[in-house]
């Protein structure tokens, strides 16, 4: 199979999908003329035209409220947040708005909106460029909540949150794009509330999702050495989530590990916890553990920074731990 | 006085006092049910305000889409919606609009175009660009209105979306009812500008204030600047200046008006107004004048009654709607 960047793969779905459904467009800080500051978009601008790769001022509340506005008018917008920390700027868009609308009006509407939005700490990009925010989005019914880790599945999920017909925001890892890995030539598609077990195990649940995933899988490498069998389920859709393989996984594992890049405190692991602590209690023989980032802001010097979010050796601690 | 044009016809002149009395009727009505204990939350009523719902409505084509504001029970009845469902929305009741599921502050009406209320200030100026922008791509040439108070001017997002609909010449037309009070706040406390029509030079658009109290003047107002948006020239910004009678939501003490200001705009009351020039005009009599609001009444009461008999929502309904697909997983975790 042919193997490409998972830069590369988001760029392929949009291309694809805007070939497929002409209501889809996308818009954002600089996607049109410098094709995206990830470079995402480069060449859109001359095949679709200025209508449907939109160029837009540095006003975040205005032209992610716009998107909503064009949403409800059946186009299927694709908007760029160029860090998802600049979604406090849209927050009101997102949260108010695009997420409540079709409940508010019983039904009248649907809002088929994806907000793409890179996170994640790692670039040296300081405390404003670097946040773990899914959340804050994935606490707001009315979202789809998704933070794809591999070339294959944010092609996939892409696709999937481009055709979705409720608001989705889409989570990519800025240290991702660069990453290669297996994606095949051809369309497909990959449904939302659908973990992926990237590695079968018998002896522990490593859960995680977005560039934690990667982390997990060489942190299981580490382990199988000392002969502990780990299982790492990659949610990829936080909202929907994918219950059914969590609760097989645990019952079958006795163990649990939450691992995110977010801050620790409110996290989505506390919220995987605790639905294993709720659904499953009887069948574990520890108690779930999150492996987390520290309740800090993102520091800029990079020997700081490092501190800040989990790497493979605190996983591969975190695992050690339940086994105890 | 009203201004006399050649399209100012006996006829027109009689439709917006007929719809102009609707939406008091129809407000006095919701206040009435309000105090009776029979509607819950925040009731925003526009009394005082009508003739911009009427103005702007009736320069509307079929197709031209609208964005009201919070207080916008006016623009959604003038616009054509159903008395019936909208009480009945006001009320919490299953036969409403939303089900419901929306209340006073985020009626809709999408098959007439009517894109929400929004109880957020400020919000509505980006959606409706968003839809002007719908617009534009598809290529059709529909207008979109977006109607907000003198409050959401002093919001980003208006400055934001003004600055992108002119950048672009997006079809819609900014329409701000200026009441003179955000809350309890006198506008021209916390204000650059005197008139806020004078903003539209920063976003090289035209701005004009009218008397918002003056059904032609908003009118013809918004007619230009819909005609202006059709021919593919972009928005504008028309500024109503205007009272409203009583206080931001229903229970509001008022003690930040002056006596004699609320006395002397309730001289300037747009129904008490045009009910004078079609009777001093001779466009109809007093007793045909009484015959039409005695129908109104009789329309609101029949509104109340609805709302009033109708059940409220299913319990299974407060799960409904979050999403379009997948619905239910998603609400379940």
């Amino acid at each position: 199979m042919r193997t490409i960047t998972y830069g590369k793969a988001i760029s392929e779905a949009l291309h694809e999908e805007m070939l497929r459904d002409e209501s889809v467009f996308v818009m954002g800080e600089d996607m049109a003329v410098m094709g995206s500051v990830f470079g995402l978009t480069k060449g859109f601008l001359d095949e679709f035209g200025p209508n449907r790769v939109i160029d837009t001022p540095i006003s975040e509340a205005g032209f992610s409220g716009m998107a909503v506005g064009a949403a409800i008018r059946g186009l299927r917008p694709v908007v760029e947040l160029m860090y998802v920390d600049f979604a406090t700027l849209a927050y009101d868009s997102i949260v108010n708005q695009a997420a409540k609308i079709r409940y508010m009006t019983g039904g009248q509407v649907k809002v088929p909106l994806v907000i793409r939005a890179p996170g994640g700490a790692g670039r040296r990009n300081a405390a404003q460029h670097s946040q773990s925010l899914e959340n804050w989005f994935t606490h707001i019914p009315g979202l789809k909540v998704v933070a794809p880790a591999t070339p294959y599945d944010v092609k996939g999920l892409l696709k999937t949150a481009i055709r979705d017909d409720d608001p989705v925001i889409f989570i990519e890892h800025k240290f991702c794009y660069a990453q290669k890995g297996e994606v095949p030539d051809g369309e497909y598609t990959i449904p939302f509330g659908k973990a992926d077990i990237k590695r079968p195990g018998k002896d522990v649940t490593l859960i995680a999702y977005s560039r934690q995933t990667n982390f997990a899988m060489e942190a299981a490498e580490i382990l199988a050495k000392d002969g502990i069998d780990v299982e790492v389920i990659d949610l990829r859709s936080l909202v929907p989530l994918d219950w059914e393989t969590i609760e097989a996984s645990v019952k079958k594992t006795h163990r649990a590990v939450v691992v995110h890049e977010a801050v620790k405190r409110g996290g989505y692991g506390a919220e995987i916890a605790t639905q294993i602590m709720e659904g499953v209690f009887d069948y574990l023989d520890a108690p779930v553990k999150r492996v987390a980032a520290l309740n800090v802001v993102i520091p800029f010097s990079p020997t700081l920074e490092d501190l800040v979010f989990p790497h493979v050796k605190d996983i591969v601690a975190g695992v050690k731990d339940v086994l105890r | 006085m009203p201004v006399k044009t050649k399209t100012n016809t006996n006829k027109d002149a009689i439709k917006y006092y007929r719809e102009m009395k609707e939406v008091r009727e129809f407000e006095m009505k919701a206040v009435e049910l309000f105090t009776e204990g029979f509607m819950a939350g925040n009731l925003h009523t526009s009394v005082g305000q009508e003739a911009i719902a009427v103005g702007v409505c009736a320069a509307l084509k079929p197709a031209d889409l609208m964005v009201p504001t919070h207080r916008g029970h006016g623009q959604v009845l003038v616009r054509g919606s159903d008395p019936n469902l909208m009480m009945a929305e006001l009320c919490g009741k299953s036969t409403g609009y939303c089900k419901g599921k929306g209340g006073s502050m985020h009626l809709a009406n999408v098959e007439l175009g009517i894109l929400g209320t929004n109880g957020i200030i400020g919000a509505s100026l980006p959606i409706g660009t968003g839809s002007a922008l719908a617009s534009k791509i598809k290529g059709t040439n529909e207008v979109t209105v977006i109607i907000f108070g003198d409050g959401a001017s002093n919001e980003g997002t208006f400055h934001e979306s003004l600055n992108m609909a002119s950048a672009w010449k997006l079809p819609c037309v900014y329409i701000c009812e200026n009441n003179l009070y955000g809350v309890s706040t006198d506008i021209r406390r916390v204000t650059s500008v005197q008139d806020i029509s004078t903003r539209a030079k920063g976003y090289d658009i035209p701005g004009v204030t009218v008397d918002g109290n003056d059904v032609y003047a908003v009118m013809h107002a918004v007619s230009t600047a819909i005609e202006r948006a059709r021919r593919g020239e972009g928005p504008s910004l028309v500024e109503c200046k205007t009272y409203r009678h009583r206080g931001h939501y229903e229970g509001d003490p008022q003690i930040y008006k002056p006596k004699e200001e609320v006395e002397e705009w309730k001289k300037r009351d747009p129904i008490v107004r045009l009910r004078k020039e079609i009777i001093e005009s001779g466009m109809a009599s007093e007793a045909e004048i009484l015959d039409i609001e005695k129908q109104v009444a009789a329309k609101m009461e029949a509104a109340a009654v609805f709302a009033k008999e109708s059940p409220f929502p299913e319990a299974y309904e407060v799960t409904t709607d979050i999403y379009s697909s997948d619905n239910e997983r998603s609400v379940a975790r």
